[in-house]
């Protein structure tokens, strides 16, 4: 069978500087480089290149870079190169288009076609070095229910909270999609941060129970490894019926990942296929939803307050409002460029809305109906920024999620190859001699430095609009407008044109 | 200590009640369908006559839980441990992804009972179904036993879909003629009598706490469905 293909990208190594080291080699669990011993030097076969730059980032006399290839199909705007591989792929082996990372494609960007206010001159601009500055968040119901004893005093009551020192949290991402240093690295840096990371559905290593506060444990269709003493270790408990990069579709991570403590955390036997199902089978509706809401704060004494994760779809602001009225007490809400380990090509690319849109209707719709107070909000999908933080909560967010930026900061290249579980960073990846190479240490401290540079980036921006607290950020709409946006995205996201 | 169900309209004050009582047996007579009793407990028997609501015995984590009437949806959902005797027939996704204990319906059980089934180490769930099944029963089963007797049941005492996207344990249906609309990957065959040993047990006890005559089960043949794979899906995708 010919194959059709021609690698993406090229290796390309400068001969006057390499020195036959063999790092290249030993770094590279794709096997692109090798030595050849006749002719004395090293070679590098493209063709299983993913472009992590892993090679790159070690070699000692910089011989090495990746370059897009100029190999190219006949000029087509119709026919591109990637849709014509994608045939190629899909004829030869008959099988569903795989891939990972979010959306790669040229869809609109809104947090970048939105920009902020500052003061001049009326209102005082605030320095965030030399006087105070919140950005301390409580994410849960706001009860404006008052309760009285007899005597009329009252009684101090409020729904189970979650306390961030700063609006940002790890997004989910479980144990067997990432590997234990990386969530070792996600579990200390929230813990050091004083916010929360998430288990995903891959269940919680016994390592990691002592990080609890810092933890929100995820409840998914499979339901793998939950179980009473799970739902009490973590700060919160999240529902997850849906995600930004695969919305309407479960997963399954494939037996051959199911191996050692995979297998023990998720509560299934080794080799065994963990498939979650698309819907949670028990749920067809909001009353539904109800049950499992309940049936988790009754299991956990009301204590912990529970999320409920849903991907951004097209009638994302109807359904916000029933979950706002199924006693969960957050919304998360993941828009279309959500990262994900591995996700149907076709799905993730053509299935879901923008998060800024997504999140400016479910704020307006909330407000509207009166309820808003009933949920905080929580956005993710993707926040790449400080600026989109910032964006995110003057649309209405309370507080975001970050997941592929957390990669990022622990040396992610976004080569989008998670799902062959060769990853050369030690983060997508089972395999021990690769896992080692991310160290927790370094790793909790580049989240650490990610999370508190944002940190001082965000107040430096409040500063700049005279605020000095997140809480008169949130849903503070007057604080941005848009730029070349048409009437009806500025109708939606609720902002004004620049200019106006 | 013996709760009239009746004095707590709300599942919240009743369950708490149950939660906060010593006593080792708690009795909760006239159930008017109060949800999620006896939810991530362990260590108490709960006995109830009546009918009460969705997710009887979700999480549970060991005890026992004894039901006089029928028991509505969810029935053990994700349970890990524990047993809930069912004198009576069960609403829908009965044992959803339960991963330990053991489920004892007498009579007939909604649609979905036993999805996402699992087993993990030394647990084994299982489910026991004394009339008949409806639809997509054992849907995607991953572990566990799941016995459908049929008793009083006419025709194959299982509805459509049986065994869709199983990929682990074992369904035991007592009948005459299997499903017709059984999934490639599920492998149907009669019970050799090595397959009945391992579950002589699990039916004695069944018997017992039902009073039902075990000659009675021996007058049918049991037909025993095993997925073919653990990995039904592994050769669907392509690395884009």
């Amino acid at each position: 069978m010919i194959n059709y293909l021609y690698p993406d990208y090229e290796i390309v190594r400068d001969p006057s500087k390499c020195i036959a080291c063999r790092v290249c080699e030993r770094q590279c669990a794709n096997e692109a480089h090798s030595f050849d011993e006749e002719a004395g030097c090293m070679v590098a076969d493209s063709s299983r290149c993913v472009n992590c730059h892993r090679c790159v980032s070690l070699c000692p006399t910089r011989a090495l870079k990746i370059v897009k290839s100029d190999h190219t199909f006949k000029q087509n705007a119709n026919w591109t190169g990637d849709r014509i591989t994608e045939i190629y792929k899909q004829a030869s082996t008959g099988g569903v288009l795989l891939s990972s990372m979010g959306n790669p494609n040229a869809f609109p960007i809104y947090f970048d076609k939105i920009l902020i206010n500052a003061s001049q001159v009326t209102n005082p601009s605030i320095d965030p070095l030399r006087e105070p500055m919140e950005t301390k968040t409580f994410l849960g119901k706001k009860t404006g229910e008052i309760r009285r004893d007899e005597k009329g005093r009252i009684l101090p009551y409020t729904e189970p909270q979650i306390e961030l020192s700063v609006p940002i949290m790890f997004s989910a991402m479980s144990y067997g999609s990432i590997s234990y240093n990386a969530h070792e690295s996600l579990a200390r840096a929230a813990q050091e941060l004083g916010i929360l990371y998430n288990t995903g559905e891959g269940g919680l290593h016994e390592d990691f129970r002592q990080y609890g506060a810092n933890t929100i444990v995820q409840v998914a269709s499979g339901r793998f490894g939950v179980y009473k003493d799970y739902l009490e270790a973590g700060a919160a408990i999240e529902i997850k019926m849906g995600q930004g990069a695969k919305p309407g579709i479960g997963g399954h991570l494939p037996g051959t990942k199911i191996v050692g403590d995979i297998s023990k955390t998720r509560m299934i036997p080794e080799g065994s296929d963990a498939i979650s199902p698309a819907p949670h089978h028990d749920i067809y509706s909001i009353e539904d939803l109800r049950q499992l809401v309940f049936s988790l704060k009754e299991a956990s004494e009301y204590k912990k307050p529970v999320i409920v994760k849903i991907a951004a779809v097209h009638n994302v602001a109807a359904i916000a409002s029933g979950v706002a009225r199924s006693g969960a007490d957050i919304i998360a809400i993941d828009g279309f460029r959500g990262g994900t380990g591995a996700a149907p090509t076709r799905i993730r690319d053509n299935v879901g809305i923008p998060i800024e849109l997504a999140l400016a209707s479910v704020d307006s719709r909330l407000r509207e109906e009166g309820i808003r107070d009933n949920v905080s909000i929580v956005v993710g999908g993707s926040i790449r920024s400080s600026a989109d933080v910032v964006k995110a909560i003057a649309l209405g967010a309370d507080a975001v999620y970050i997941a592929t930026a957390a990669l990022l900061s622990l040396g992610c290249h976004l080569c989008r190859s998670c799902q062959s579980g060769k990853c050369n960073w030690g983060i997508a990846t089972q395999r021990p001699e690769l896992v080692k190479r991310l160290n927790p240490d370094i790793g909790s401290q580049r989240l650490v430095n990610l999370v508190t540079a944002w940190k001082h980036e965000i107040m430096e921006m409040m500063g700049g609009m005279g605020i000095n607290s997140i809480e008169a950020l949130k849903g503070n709409r007057l604080m941005l407008r848009g730029i070349g946006l048409n009437e009806k995205e500025l109708e939606i996201l609720g902002i004004k044109h620049a200019g106006e | 200590m013996k709760i009239h169900a009746c004095d707590y309209t709300d599942f919240r004050e009743l369950n708490q009640a149950v939660g906060e009582s010593a006593d080792e047996t708690v009795v909760i007579d006239r159930c008017v369908g109060q949800r999620y009793i006896g939810c991530g407990i362990s260590g108490k028997e709960i006995q109830i006559t009546g009918t009460p609501g969705n997710a009887l015995g979700a999480y549970l984590d060991g005890g026992t839980i004894r039901l006089k009437g029928n028991a509505q949806d969810a029935t053990g959902d994700t349970m890990n441990d524990g047993k809930i005797l069912i004198d009576g027939n069960s609403g829908d996704a009965a044992g959803y992804a339960m991963r330990g204990g053991k489920i004892f319906i007498r009579g007939d059980a909604g649609y979905r009972a036993g999805i996402h089934m699992k087993a993990y180490e030394d647990k084994i769930p299982v489910l026991v179904i004394g009339g008949k099944a409806g639809s997509f029963l054992g849907e995607y089963q991953a572990g566990g036993v799941i016995i459908v007797l049929g008793l009083g049941a006419e025709k194959t005492p299982v509805g459509n879909f049986c065994g869709t996207g199983m990929h682990g344990g074992k369904i035991f249906i007592r009948c005459k003629r299997l499903p017709h609309d059984l999934p490639p990957q599920v492998k149907a065959r009669r019970a050799s009598a090595e397959d009945l040993s391992s579950i002589e047990g699990i039916l004695s006890e069944f018997c017992k706490e039902f009073s039902v005559s075990k000659k009675e089960l021996e007058n049918e043949h049991f037909y025993l469905l095993t997925p073919d794979s653990a990995n039904p899906y592994k050769q669907l995708y392509v690395t884009n």
